[in-house]
């Protein structure tokens, strides 16, 4: 191996200083969540302690934090299960073109540049209008899919522009039906991605904002209860909660990219030439 | 019936139907919606249906509709040459200069991390940084560089320009690194036995070989930046203004037709500077 240019040391050192812009702040809130009690929200540290999680575990005292987790999570799973099997079945439709598959194309591209905030906007709208309960299992859900499912999708063209058909027409050659096909060939090779499309559904709709925003009525999402916080509360038990949130996503994307490692390791193992295609 | 499943437009549609209705149920219906709303006229408790030019009359007639486009517009320009710049450089790092594989993934999954993680706590965590009181201000101090704290660190124009590269440059590095390790490698080969030096190889193949995923980047962070509302009312501290605060600011008051009319020209602006970037560039050959 040659040597490295000196532009290798000076990139190197930038990339090291964009790590530390991207992770500081969220390290520094870590940190400060420790405060003591009469502690605020920047340097110096009075004390250390575990007050302000303390508070988070004392419901009454900063709104309903416990209620907008459980509905963030059971709605990231909807969402999340929605996303998957919907971004399969588009991917596998955007396989060979129909007709109106170039205008649907663009839709998809249009639900991703077109502000959130006219999405929340329309579908609150729409759904007042129409007489129909504005709730985020409903409304919410819906406009967080327009988020979730281009992302899903996009993920979806590229997996499949690299898939080699030859392994398709192999099961085919041998009898396979179309399910057969789909259910012991096609999907075994993509389930890594589809890892990929999960992780992309669930924490995109676990931290959506701008898009519950009007559409999610008269219970909050977590990210909207700890919008309403930062307007009224000035103490860091703030910075305890959007430490256990970041935990919480952190953990998450671990586990799905965990998972993603030892199926690779499974597949290798098993030495089947199946991954290769991927 | 067998013959029918068997076209591939029938079994075309039946695969994307799911799609095709989520978003023709929450993406064209809502548009329509604000599109319709936006003639409507409202009371101060109520929004009645009329077929007026009241909301656009008023939002054209205004001098500060235009400023706040034009705010909007600046904000999109600064934050887009930034992350461009800052984009470019990562990506060019990870995927000319970092060698082993495994790396390369590890450091692109460092890059990505923040993105899954929730904008608003990333918003929140800068006031520790930029606060009168804050670390920045203490160490420009303590380094007996000012005297006095800096007040346009926090609630400012900095902090919302700020924010965004911190939230944004994500969507610049990803599409550029994704063109980048596309480019074929005998190329830049080809052009250091030419005599090329590092940096004529850059401008001369790499930057040209790389325009499809800038302008991805640039069709993403210009929409996002477009169309945000909450980091510019989180970090100026409700000192500036942008398009999306406007129609939020209605939006608070009732006044929806009001917003609807603002947003549909949002919307037709937004599209407008998407449909001349997308001339430049075919999304799905890149993908």
């Amino acid at each position: 191996m040659d040597r490295r240019p000196r532009s290798f040391y000076v990139l190197a050192t930038l990339f090291g200083l964009f790590l530390v812009f991207l992770y500081g702040p969220t390290l520094t809130i870590g940190i400060l969540s420790f405060q003591g009690p009469g502690g605020g929200l920047t340097f110096p540290m009075r004390g250390a302690s575990l007050h302000w999680f303390r508070q988070l575990f004392e419901q009454q005292q900063v709104g309903d934090i416990w209620g907008s987790f459980r509905r963030s999570l059971v709605l990231g799973l909807m969402v999340m299960v929605t996303t998957l099997v919907v971004s399969v079945m588009g991917g596998l439709a955007f396989r060979k073109r129909f007709r109106g598959s170039g205008l649907l194309f663009q839709l998809v591209i249009a639900s991703l540049v077109i502000p959130s905030i006219l999405i929340s906007l329309g579908v609150g709208l729409m759904f007042s209008q129409a007489g129909l309960p504005v709730h985020w299992a409903g409304s919410g859900f819906g406009a967080q899919l327009t988020w979730t499912l281009p992302f899903g999708l996009l993920i979806m063209f590229a997996v499949f522009n690299r898939f080699n058909g030859a392994y398709e027409e192999a099961a085919r050659d041998q009898g396979a039906t179309p399910w057969q096909t789909l259910r012991h060939v096609v999907l075994p090779i993509i389930a890594p991605s589809l890892i990929g499309v999960g992780l992309f559904g669930f924490t995109l709709s676990y931290d959506e904002f701008a898009r519950t925003l009007l559409t999610a009525g008269s219970y909050n999402t977590l990210p909207l209860e700890i919008f309403g916080m930062t307007t009224n509360v000035t103490t860091p038990v703030i910075f305890a909660l959007g430490t256990l949130t970041t935990l919480f996503s952190l953990v998450v994307i671990g586990l799905f990219l965990v998972t993603a490692a030892v199926m690779n390791r499974r597949r290798a193992r098993r030495a089947s030439d199946a991954g290769r295609a991927v | 019936m067998q013959r029918l499943l068997k076209s591939p437009h029938v079994t075309g549609w039946l695969l994307a139907s799911p799609v095709a209705l989520v978003l023709a149920v929450f993406l064209i219906l809502p548009i329509v919606m604000i599109a319709v709303i936006s003639f409507w006229t409202a009371t101060e408790f109520a929004i009645v249906p009329a077929f007026s030019f009241e909301n656009y009359q008023f939002l054209f007639g205004s001098s500060v509709t235009y400023r706040v486009f034009l705010n909007t517009f600046r904000y999109a320009a600064i934050t887009w040459a930034i992350t461009l710049a800052l984009g470019f450089t990562i990506a060019y790092f990870l995927a000319f200069h970092v060698r082993s594989q495994t790396w390369q993934m590890v450091l692109f999954l460092l890059c990505t991390i923040p993105f899954l993680t929730s904008n608003i706590i990333r918003m929140i965590s800068w006031i520790p940084f930029l606060g009168r009181n804050g670390i920045a201000n203490s160490a420009l101090m303590s380094w007996g560089l000012i005297d006095a704290p800096l007040e346009w660190l926090l609630f400012s124009d900095f902090a919302v320009i700020l924010a965004f590269v911190h939230l944004y440059t994500l969507f610049m590095v990803v599409p550029i690194f994704n063109t980048m390790m596309r480019i074929d490698r005998s190329l830049l080969e080809a052009a250091s036995d030419a005599g090329a030096s590092g940096f004529q190889t850059l401008v001369n193949v790499i930057i040209p070989l790389t325009k499809p995923g800038i302008m991805i980047g640039t069709i993403f962070v210009v929409t996002l930046v477009m169309g945000d509302f909450i980091t510019v009312r989180f970090m100026s501290g409700s000192q500036s203004a942008n398009v999306g605060r406007l129609i939020s600011n209605d939006i608070a008051l009732l006044q929806y037709p009001s917003a609807a009319a603002t947003a549909m020209v949002l919307l037709v602006t937004v599209l407008i500077v998407i449909g001349a970037l997308l001339r430049l560039v075919d999304i799905r050959k890149e993908l």
